[in-house]
């Protein structure tokens, strides 16, 4: 090899450095402030821009006290920053009769939003693995089934929904309210799962097979240790669902049972006395956290499980 | 006197309106190895499965040591499988892949470990145990999946294209290792795959396949010099058969096959039945039973077109009664493109087939 290299770059300048020495080498320089450059960059940075500002808006009002926000200037920061709003946000802000702000809402909303996600994802996934790898009769029919309940627009069910859940004895309560968000992340959460395995090798599946695993041998012991991407993204994508939902938290719970975005609702919209920019602003940016925080801390793992999902399957 | 370790029956399956196999019967003897050959979508790897129980057969019946296992579950069936994409667990450590299917039939855990050392002893891996699939190279890999077939102890190895994702040079390597594992385990194999050199070297017996028919089930050499059909004949070897369409003629008592005007003399032919006049054949000859510029009973004129030297063989391409032929002959014999040459045709080795049927004659 080490006499062929010899060969090769002998003849290459032997045969070129003379004619060509003058001319271009090496990587072509590109200067920064190119017209492309100046277009993408300024595009990016308006978006950005665009998106931040009523993020910023809000966070500079929470934290003004009342007098500063009547001078007017939305977009001036704080003179005196104050967090008095954010504590009267979470505790005890009032919405009709009970005042203790967020807080009760925010609960409620843990306790709708961790048990709906692990149960709906226990559910999917075996759901997905089951279409996915072993091809039962009417395999086909119910999938279509299911895919079709993705596409009905949830206003359509509401009232069915209220008698079944009357009739079991459930309607007003947080267990109803799980089986609900339950049922309806299922279409979209077994459609994830099933084409995730769908792109796992079949051959694996068949190996395992051979070796005398069964259903759930498989499921645990093979296809969950090699699907952390997709159960981040069906996660992330059950929690902020469920965390954001307003419409099945109003119909299917009592009052005492509201989940956070409703509770927010309430307190932004009560009538009485004066609008308190401050505290709506941080009860909302309260809201809204928690799904932020999904976001940030698994961003990566989720862009990964999108990815890996969309180009096999 | 052998036993069959392997046995299919009337073995037919469909996808819905799509047929794969069709009443298909294959015995295996105790001990063989055999290889399913052909291109893709002939079935081969379907009938691999439907014997492992990975897919349920639409009709018939298959045996495996005499005994009925149709019904039964891939781990009942005593049988062993390697596929082309190794399907290593790639969460496990090599030892954990090995010792996997041994766990999940709670086997204890002193004959795992004796039945897993075995394997890595056999197949040379002790080093590699600890490791995670992903930091073993693909013969690394491959060596493994054969490992979890061996750990089983089973009659009866299945193996899906086992080499088709390694390179070159490692799949010679693996093959030579695959035939020495035979010669001394004495299982039976039965090896699917699309490439001839395998198949020809490992082979006990080859059943070379097309849409779901076993054309021709044989040794490797009567699969190469005595090809039952058109087909066996232009699938197997490389460069691939000449072929020339004629019919046979009578010409002063001695049988011809005429092609464009040219004569083929017959007499060396070891024909099954009598070459009745007027029927039309096609002429099958390998490249390397055409004689270039040596003495022989028949001479025809041809001229050089192209010359592909090999290193170990020369080939030629040459033009012959309107057709182009190849030839092979040793590296050593040169020839420029454009020189006359003659050639004879040594007919002992060739074969003629039914124009119509296809059939060897």
């Amino acid at each position: 090899m080490a006499e062929v290299v010899t060969l090769n770059t002998r003849s290459a300048t032997a045969g070129t450095a003379t004619k060509l020495a003058a001319g271009p080498r090496g990587k072509k320089p590109r200067p920064m402030l190119s017209p492309r450059n100046i277009m993408i960059y300024g595009a990016l940075l308006f978006a950005a821009a665009y998106y931040l500002l009523p993020l910023y808006v809000m966070v500079v009002t929470s934290l003004k006290g009342m007098p500063e926000i009547r001078l007017g200037n939305i977009f001036s920061p704080p003179v005196e920053i104050t967090f008095e709003p954010w504590a009267k946000a979470w505790a005890s802000a009032c919405t009709g009769l009970n005042c203790d702000g967020l807080s009760r809402g925010f609960w409620n909303s843990v306790r709708i939003t961790i048990p709906s996600t692990i149960v709906s994802i226990a559910i999917a996934s075996i759901n997905g693995y089951a279409l996915a790898n072993w091809r039962f009769k009417g395999a086909d029919l119910f999938f279509t089934i299911l895919i079709v309940g993705a596409f009905i627009p949830y206003q359509v069910m509401i009232y069915p929904i209220v008698i079944v859940l009357r009739e079991m004895g459930l309607y007003g309560s947080l267990t109803g309210l799980i089986i609900v968000h339950t049922i309806f992340g299922m279409p979209i959460l077994t459609l994830l799962f099933r084409n995730y395995f769908t792109s796992l090798p079949e051959e694996l599946f068949k190996a395992a097979r051979v070796d005398g695993a069964g259903f759930w041998t498989i499921y645990f012991k093979i296809m969950l240790p090699m699907s952390l991407p997709i159960f981040v993204v069906a996660m992330i994508l059950q929690v902020t669902g469920i965390w954001n939902d307003f419409l099945f938290g109003v119909v299917f719970t009592r009052p005492e049972y509201y989940p956070m975005t409703v509770q927010l609702n309430n307190i932004v919209n009560s009538v009485q006395g004066v609008k308190e920019y401050n505290v709506n602003m941080a009860a909302t940016i309260l809201t809204g956290a928690v799904p932020l925080i999904v976001y940030f801390v698994s961003g990566r793992l989720f862009v990964r499980g999108i990815a890996a999902g969309a180009v096999k399957g | 006197m052998k036993t069959n370790s392997v046995s299919v029956r009337d073995l037919s399956l469909s996808f819905g309106a799509v047929t794969v196999l069709e009443t298909l019967n294959l015995d295996v003897k105790d001990g063989e190895f055999l290889v399913l050959l052909g291109s893709s979508g002939c079935g081969k790897s379907t009938l691999l499965n439907c014997i492992a129980g990975l897919l349920d057969v639409s009709e018939g019946q298959i045996f495996i040591k005499d005994k009925n296992v149709t019904w039964e579950e891939p781990k009942d069936r005593g049988i062993g499988m390697v596929f082309q994409s190794y399907a290593l667990y790639p969460q496990m450590t090599v030892e954990g892949n090995l010792s996997f299917g041994l766990k999940v039939a709670k086997l204890p855990q002193t004959e795992i470990d004796k039945r897993v050392a075995r394997a890595a002893e056999i197949l040379q891996i002790q080093p590699l145990l600890k490791r995670k699939p992903s930091e073993l190279s693909g013969g690394q890999r491959q060596r493994v999946a054969i490992g979890r077939a061996l750990v089983r102890d089973v009659d009866v190895f299945l193996f899906d294209e086992p080499l088709s994702n390694l390179d070159a040079k490692l799949r010679s390597e693996l093959r030579v290792e695959i035939k020495r594992l035979h010669q001394s385990l004495k299982n039976t194999m039965i090896y699917v795959t699309h490439d001839q050199i395998e198949a020809l070297t490992l082979a006990d017996r080859i059943a070379v396949m097309k849409s779901g028919v076993i054309q021709q089930l044989a040794d490797p050499m009567t699969i190469y010099n005595m090809p039952e059909n058109l087909f066996v004949a232009g699938f197997i070897g490389s460069p691939s058969m000449n072929f020339f369409r004629g019919e046979i003629k009578d010409k002063g008592g001695r049988k011809v096959v005429e092609i464009n005007g040219v004569d083929f003399a017959m007499d060396a032919y070891p024909a099954r039945g009598p070459l009745e006049a007027g029927r039309k054949v096609v002429l099958g000859v390998r490249p390397e039973h055409v004689k270039v510029d040596e003495p022989g009973a028949e001479i025809h004129d041809a001229v050089v077109d192209i010359e592909e030297p090999m290193g170990a063989d020369n080939l030629l391409w040459l033009k012959l009664a309107g057709q182009t032929i190849s030839v092979r002959i040793p590296g050593a014999r040169r020839y420029a493109p454009g020189t006359a040459v003659k050639l004879s045709f040594d007919m002992s080795m060739a074969s003629v087939f039914d124009a119509t049927t296809e059939n060897r004659i």
